[in-house]
């Protein structure tokens, strides 16, 4: 079918034709052709969000609730420069988002021109893949292209830079185009050898653990999760990326790993004699002191990424490979080898860990709030079918450890990069993207304060998503790094807002959500149940929180997991330490 | 550390150099020589490119090398299965006196004299990096004027050629 068509009219009519249902974006003068079309188009709902970062964010939330390619679009300049961070936030966290941006007209490129920026050289190092469109003859199949390159081997983020005059110009408008992508050859299916290589030292082994990440998630693949972990009997540890893939409910899930992760989780991994890493990057938050990681592990790392593996950790079986395939063959590997592992003995090890260093969290005398307790209590009572988002900081760990997820995919946070003020755009585009699903944004009030405009968007948009904000007038988790580090010596990082400037349940109410507060634990229950009843408009609960709870345990940046704390100064007795 | 030639086949595309740059700056790599040109094939490029690691940051090089999507193939040679050269253009003195001096040395390393005048010569000489510091080490005494080098070019020994396949590859999407 061929067709003559602006290149903006080409634009809009390639992303009906793979699939795009939502954009976020503001328009601007370059973009502006763009959007003429894009007025008309009956499949694609264009949402006007507040700020470009929230567009990103929101593209980004979207395609982790939904398994597809995010969509932001931006003009040129500012317009551009303001998605960078969530691009950015992509390419760590492996979230497939195309970011369409306009572009100064082709001759102006390189003048310095209004509003003109070089985002394809901005992003360059933090996109999958960028291009720099200025033939309208080339839209439809860049689009085609970046949606495939987004879309398929790891995720990423790809950006689609269009000049003003390509969009303008006529072309012909052909589908689907032909992709000219020969140099992109992502393999997904695992080498054989090297799966039955891992099936032996499964069963050989005596203190494995499944270290999963998360591109188990996004393999699609936390059914065979499930399938081999009960096979096998090995113990679980689900990485920040990776909570929810395998049912925290589960008997033989040790929890998160990492800097704070729990003492099972941490000590299974630095006593293993096997680390199966699935979707895994050995990523520094989870390794803590590199050289000092699981010293007596072999280590098998299965990843879709090449470059993943050995980049951080020596691999002894590499697996280069999608992991929804690579965990059925490990299953049918591991069945061939008619014999099983006996991990009894490591079990009881694990068993003792659990029971003597469960989480767990201070509690204060004067009646202020936990904001573990929150945490608890949401988790109890909106459950494990919601999807929970968060930013980055004390919150974002709480909400890791004491929700308790049960489905993949159902937190959505900013892992890599650590982004403040991910959560409430995420929240917008995950319920976006998943309107039948109860969303929870669970936020700082720090990182409220860097996004909360796109409140606006979801009361005009008819976005009910629920907002929890851990209030405790603090840049916590900076604070709490300034308490254990800095000799309680507290550098801005006090932001003052338990003195309500601003007023959360106030500015809730300008932005047309309905506002509540939370001061005392014995009224969380009913503020939860309150929010859960309104379901035509977004709620905020300002749950006002004790400014000095902290997270743990802790595994102080740069030292060694051995040197896990469970709390400040508590450091856990590791049993059969000289058996290894 | 170790000295390594990587030829690597890219899109002939706006933008692939700086995506190999800004790739080996912001994976803290160095690159020791870089040259960029044509092949027999229009739509691919060809970069030789240098670099000075050890084997396991070699790995990563290559294969961060292999994501970036304009990429075709990478190719280690081995220097002793492969031709390596470099070029270089040498202005150095040389009067009546020591022109003859200069013009021998030329010829011992089959260098060519491109351009006289009456106080220097500039000559051009091809060759591994080793000859060609040897040259110019030669020519020091004579006092070197200017110099400016090229990047290391690089093709293996024997028959085969490290296109044929990306060429199909190419030809797929046509």
């Amino acid at each position: 079918m061929t067709e003559q068509m602006t290149g903006a009219q080409a634009l809009v009519r390639a992303l009906e034709h793979v699939g795009v249902d939502t954009v976020f974006g503001i328009p601007g003068g370059a973009i502006l052709p763009a959007y003429d079309p894009l007025y008309d188009s009956a499949k694609v709902r264009h949402v006007l969000v507040r700020h470009e970062q929230g567009a990103g964010h929101a593209a980004q939330g979207y395609a982790q609730a939904t398994g597809k390619v995010g969509v932001c679009m931006a003009t040129s300049g500012p317009g551009a420069t303001n998605l960078v961070t969530p691009i950015a936030d992509a390419y760590m966290d492996s979230v497939p988002i195309v970011a369409i941006t306009g572009q100064v007209a082709s001759g102006s490129i390189g003048t310095d021109a209004f509003q003109e920026a070089d985002i394809s050289g901005i992003t360059m190092p933090i996109t999958k893949h960028n291009f720099l469109v200025t033939d309208p003859a080339d839209i439809a199949r860049t689009i085609a292209e970046a949606f495939h390159i987004a879309s398929t081997g790891r995720p990423g983020p790809v950006l689609v830079d269009i000049s003003k005059d390509a969009l303008v110009a006529t072309t012909e408008f052909q589908w689907p185009p032909v992709m000219q992508l020969p140099g992109y050859r992502p393999v997904t299916r695992p080498h054989s050898k090297q799966i039955r290589e891992a099936a032996k030292l499964i069963v050989e082994a005596r203190r494995p653990v499944l270290y999963v990440g998360g591109g188990v998630h996004k393999a699609g693949a936390a059914p065979e999760l499930r399938e081999f972990a009960e096979m096998t009997g090995i113990p679980v540890v689900t990485t920040l990326m990776a909570r929810g893939t395998f049912p925290d409910s589960h008997r033989q899930h040790l929890g998160m790993p990492g800097m704070h992760g729990s003492v099972p989780a941490v000590g299974a991994l630095q006593r293993s004699d096997l680390i199966i890493g699935l979707g895994v990057r050995f990523d520094d938050r989870v390794t803590g002191e590199l050289s000092t990681f699981a010293p007596h592990a072999r280590i098998v790392h299965a990843d879709i990424d090449p470059a993943e593996i050995s980049k951080n950790r020596h691999a002894d079986v590499p697996i280069v490979g999608d992991c929804k395939e690579v965990i059925a063959e490990l299953i049918a590997a591991v069945r061939k080898e008619e014999r099983t592992g006996d991990y009894a003995e490591w079990w009881t090890q694990l068993d003792a860990y659990r029971e003597t260093y469960p989480l767990g969290y201070e509690t204060f005398e004067d009646g202020s709030l936990a904001p573990q307790y929150v945490m608890e209590r949401l988790g109890a009572l909106v459950g494990p079918d919601a999807i929970y988002t968060a930013g980055v900081g004390q919150h974002q760990m709480w909400a890791a450890q004491f929700i308790g997820y049960e489905n993949p995919g159902t937190f959505i946070n900013s892992g890599g990069a650590g982004t403040m003020g991910f959560s409430v755009p995420a929240a917008m585009g995950a319920k976006m993207g998943r309107p039948d699903a109860v969303v929870w944004a669970i936020d700082g009030d720090g990182c409220f304060q860097m996004t909360n405009q796109e409140l606006a968007t979801c009361t005009i948009e008819g976005v009910p998503i629920k907002v929890a904000v851990i209030n405790n007038g603090n840049l916590g988790m900076v604070r709490q790094w300034q308490t254990l580090f800095y000799n309680e010596r507290y550098s801005n990082t006090n932001l003052q807002t338990v003195r309500r400037i601003p007023d959360f349940v106030k500015l809730a109410e300008a932005y047309g959500c309905v506002g509540l507060r939370c001061e005392r634990p014995e009224d969380v229950d009913e503020v939860i149940g309150k929010a859960m009843e309104i379901n035509d408009v977004p709620v905020v609960i300002d749950f006002v929180v004790h400014q000095d709870a902290m997270v743990w345990p802790m595994v102080a940046a740069g030292t060694s997991n051995d040197d896990i704390r469970f709390a400040r100064d508590m450091a856990p007795v590791w049993d059969g330490e000289d058996q290894v | 550390m170790s000295r390594h030639t990587l030829s690597v086949l890219v899109e002939n595309k706006p933008g692939v150099l700086a995506r190999v740059a800004a790739l080996f700056s912001r994976r803290g790599f160095n690159i020791d020589s870089l040259a960029v040109g044509p092949t027999e094939h229009e739509d691919i490029s060809r970069m030789t490119i240098v670099v000075n690691v050890e084997e396991l940051p070699l790995e990563q090089v290559t294969k961060q090398l292999n994501k970036l999507v304009n990429v075709l193939k990478i190719v280690e040679l081995d220097p002793a299965q492969a031709v390596q050269r470099e070029l270089t253009l040498i202005k150095v003195r040389a009067d009546a006196e020591t022109r003859s001096s200069v013009l021998e040395l030329v010829n011992l390393f089959r260098a060519r004299c491109v351009d006289v005048a009456p106080d220097a010569v500039t000559i051009e000489v091809t060759g591994t990096p080793d000859k060609l510091q040897a040259f110019v080490r030669l020519l020091e005494p004579f006092g070197v004027k200017e110099l400016v080098q090229s990047g290391m070019v690089a093709i293996g020994r024997g028959a085969r050629s490290i296109t044929d396949r990306s060429l199909r590859a190419l030809d797929r999407t046509a």
